[in-house]
């Protein structure tokens, strides 16, 4: 295996990728929105040219090798037409509430959005409201990391929540980003921005996964069933004063996918972000969570669950920047690695002078099924404030032979066994899915795919 | 209730076994028939647990000798949920917590499954709970215990109760209690030992692993066997018990290496 790939030869790899952006059609956008959208583009733009695809030799990179992504060439990802059935991905919850990109596409006919209440909008950029969106969009700091910028520079919809002051929506809002894997690799950029306006309520899923094609594949390459494809999703969050959204973030991708995924997130003061965030897909992901605080008293809550297998790797980076006093922090991330996949989280915690009184906790939580499963995780918690309260720990661990025991002899087989302890070191976090339908899905796949 | 002709439940002829290459058990034999109760004492290190957990088939212990006779069937080559669901339990020295399974929903499962063996339908949600609460009372525990995760958080009383329900609840054709009595306080230990008396009929079998006399007088044996270096070096009745509280056991220790070195 060659892990050396040539500075030329990854620049040059960008820069295909940025070449299968869609082009922005005047018809069907409207002149003003190409106009702005143009102009976002053009800020990105100079920076992808600037930039390459991480190698290990990234800090940031150290233990994700993306270099089986520079062997795949990307075409951009096209509508599907017919669409894709997505009824097993319909949430009951949000059944009226429902925002619906096929291959980063919006499927109008298969969203529905007459459960949003008047006042609250959730739709797509053509929708043309540019001016309350110009403060917003690709506004958030942290747009020069390389695949943020690439997908900024690729903008060409988004999914927009916007919840006005002091509106609190009882209805979820379901962003679907549905892929159809095809027989040609492709490329797709999905885009949020949810704005909750100050002392406003919200609880938003955003969803990636896989649908098969609606056209069934004319034939089969030596077993694969599907082309590999790329995610490289952005979502922006703004959490008001005293605003208060719920995420649950849901990854589900197909086995020969990639998934780059940024979740950026403003919290002003006095705000509460929650955010369920559950990998279980995708050959390789990455979640980058970022948190920037820019008022005193907020409050964070990060749960997430990795649950993989096989080859599998999952990354999470997160990071949370307080930056004003009284800030609250809650982390708890859990992963279940079995067979020879590979998990990797990096926990950062920025609590410098201006953020006196942080309290923050972080725990980080790993079960490995199997002794060729890997973790590596590390928690950076970085405090030049002296009067705060900063814990984490971590904890890797295997299903116990004793436990195992403890339930055969109550007449378990050892596989129901096994799979009740899985269950039950994930229930923690599944029970914080903020929606029940969703709730009772993923505690349904943790239960059902029993790992060696 | 020692009974002539009585069916054999539990057969154990010349067992040896160890852990990790070393020899534990050193020629276990012992035979208990239905509606007999057993007591088995020894000081610490004998083997006594290591005995229950090679009945209940632990991977950790390889039998390398003798044989098992459970109701018939070959013990000793059946998987441990095999000899749950036909009937062996195990309540714990010291059980384990189980965080994130709930204690219901562990008591329906291991429940179900002994159903299913027995060739009977599964209870639902709703019948198991009415079962639930008549065993509840056997072992006066609070049904605010069943919706906590398995032993997690328990006091050691409440550990060794909720074993008992188990067992009330699994109702095994041969009960292996391993200190169930230890650490316990007098009420505690009274309500452990009635519901060990509450389930004994003339079907089936107890075996009482215990280092105090004091639960034999609330649970009546029909033999007190005594083990050292694992093996049953004596055997005897209830009194055996008794004498063993007056005296200790070095003078049986004494003996037994004085007929070794014969
Ligand atoms: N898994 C194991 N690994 C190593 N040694 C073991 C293991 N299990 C038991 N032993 C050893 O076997 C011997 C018997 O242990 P066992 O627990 O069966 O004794 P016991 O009679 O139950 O003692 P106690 O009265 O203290 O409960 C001890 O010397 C113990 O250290
Ligand atoms: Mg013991």
């Amino acid at each position: 295996m060659t892990t050396q790939v040539s500075p030329k030869r990854e620049v040059g790899y960008l820069s295909e990728l940025l070449q299968q952006r869609p082009s922005l059609d005047v018809q069907a956008i409207g002149a003003e929105t190409v106009a702005w959208l143009q102009e976002i583009r053009d800020r990105s733009t100079p920076i992808v040219r600037e930039l390459a695809i991480p190698t290990t030799r990234d800090e940031e990179w150290r233990f994700t090798d993306l270099s089986s992504l520079l062997k795949v060439n990307f075409a951009a990802a096209k509508p599907t037409s017919p669409l894709p059935d997505i009824s097993s991905l319909v949430l009951p919850e949000a059944a009226a509430s429902r925002l619906v990109f096929v291959n980063g596409f919006y499927a109008p006919e298969l969203s529905s959005v007459a459960g949003i209440p008047e006042g609250v909008f959730a739709g797509n950029l053509w929708a043309n409201e540019i001016p309350r969106w110009r403060d917003y969009l690709a506004k958030l700091p942290g747009g020069q990391e390389v695949f943020s910028a690439l997908n900024t520079a690729s903008l060409t919809d988004a999914a927009v929540v916007w919840i006005p002051k002091n509106r609190s929506l009882e209805v979820p809002i379901h962003l679907l980003f549905v892929s159809t894997a095809g027989e040609l690799p492709t490329v797709s950029q999905p885009r949020c921005l949810v704005v909750a306006e100050s002392g406003s309520a919200v609880t938003v899923i955003e969803e990636y996964a896989v649908c098969p094609h609606p056209q069934p594949l004319s034939h089969r390459r030596g077993g694969q069933e599907y082309a590999a494809y790329l995610t490289n999703a952005v979502t922006e969050i703004w959490v008001g004063e005293n605003a208060q959204v719920t995420h649950a973030r849901m990854q589900r991708e197909g086995e020969e996918a990639f998934h780059v995924g940024k979740t950026a997130i403003a919290q002003a003061r006095h705000s509460r972000y929650t955010c369920c965030a559950v990998s279980l897909g995708a050959k390789v992901s990455r979640h980058n969570l970022e948190i920037f605080q820019t008022g005193e008293g907020t409050e964070t809550i990060l749960n997430a669950l990795t649950k993989i297998a096989g080859e599998q790797l999952a990354d999470t980076h997160s990071t949370i920047a307080l930056n004003h006093p009284y800030g609250t922090a809650r982390q708890v991330h859990k992963c279940i690695v079995g067979d020879r996949a590979h998990a990797v989280f990096n926990g950062k915690i920025l609590v410098p002078k201006p953020a006196q009184l942080t309290d923050a906790g972080q725990l980080s939580r790993t079960l490995l099924l199997s002794p060729k499963a890997r973790v590596d995780t590390k928690p950076q918690l970085e405090i030049t404030a002296d009067n705060v309260k900063c814990a984490h720990g971590a904890t890797v661990s295997q299903l116990e032979t004793d436990e195992i025991f403890y339930l055969q002899s109550r007449g378990l087989d050892a596989d129901s066994a096994r799979n009740l302890l899985i269950n039950a070191f994930a229930t923690e976090i599944v029970d914080r899915i903020p929606i029940a339908s969703l709730r009772q899905t993923i505690s349904q796949i943790v239960r059902s795919n029993p790992i060696s | 209730m020692m009974t002539e002709g009585s069916e054999v439940i539990l057969s154990v002829r010349d067992l040896t076994a160890e852990v990790d290459g070393t020899p534990i058990l050193k020629g276990m034999s012992l035979e208990i028939k239905a509606g007999e109760i057993h007591a088995i004492m020894g000081p610490n290190g004998s083997g006594k647990s290591t005995f229950s957990k090679v009945l209940a088939g632990h991977p950790a212990y390889e039998v390398t000798g003798g044989e098992v006779i459970f109701q018939g069937q070959n013990l000793l080559e059946m998987e441990p949920e095999e000899r749950a669901r036909s009937g062996v339990f195990l309540a714990f020295q010291y059980p384990l917590e189980i965080p994130g399974v709930s204690n219901l929903d562990f008591l329906r499962v291991a429940y179900n499954s002994r159903r299913k063996h027995q060739g009977l339908e599964e209870l639902d949600a709703f019948d198991f709970d009415e079962l639930i609460q008549e065993k509840l009372d056997v072992v006066k525990m609070d049904s605010a215990f069943l919706s906590r995760s398995v032993n997690e958080g328990f006091s050691g009383g409440e550990k060794k109760r909720n074993e008992i329900l188990q067992m009330a609840i699994l109702e095994p054709k041969l009960a292996i209690l391993d200190e169930t009595d230890s650490g316990l306080d007098i009420d505690a230990l009274k309500i452990v030992a009635n519901g060990v008396n509450q389930l004994a009929n003339p079907e089936n079998a107890m075996l009482v692993i215990t280092h105090y006399q004091r639960l034999l007088n609330y649970i009546i044996p029909d033999r007190v066997h005594v083990m050292a270096n694992g093996r049953i070096i004596t055997s005897g009745t209830k009194e055996l018990a008794l004498e063993l509280e007056a005296r200790g056991y070095d003078w049986l220790l004494e003996a037994e290496t004085a007929e070794v070195a014969v």
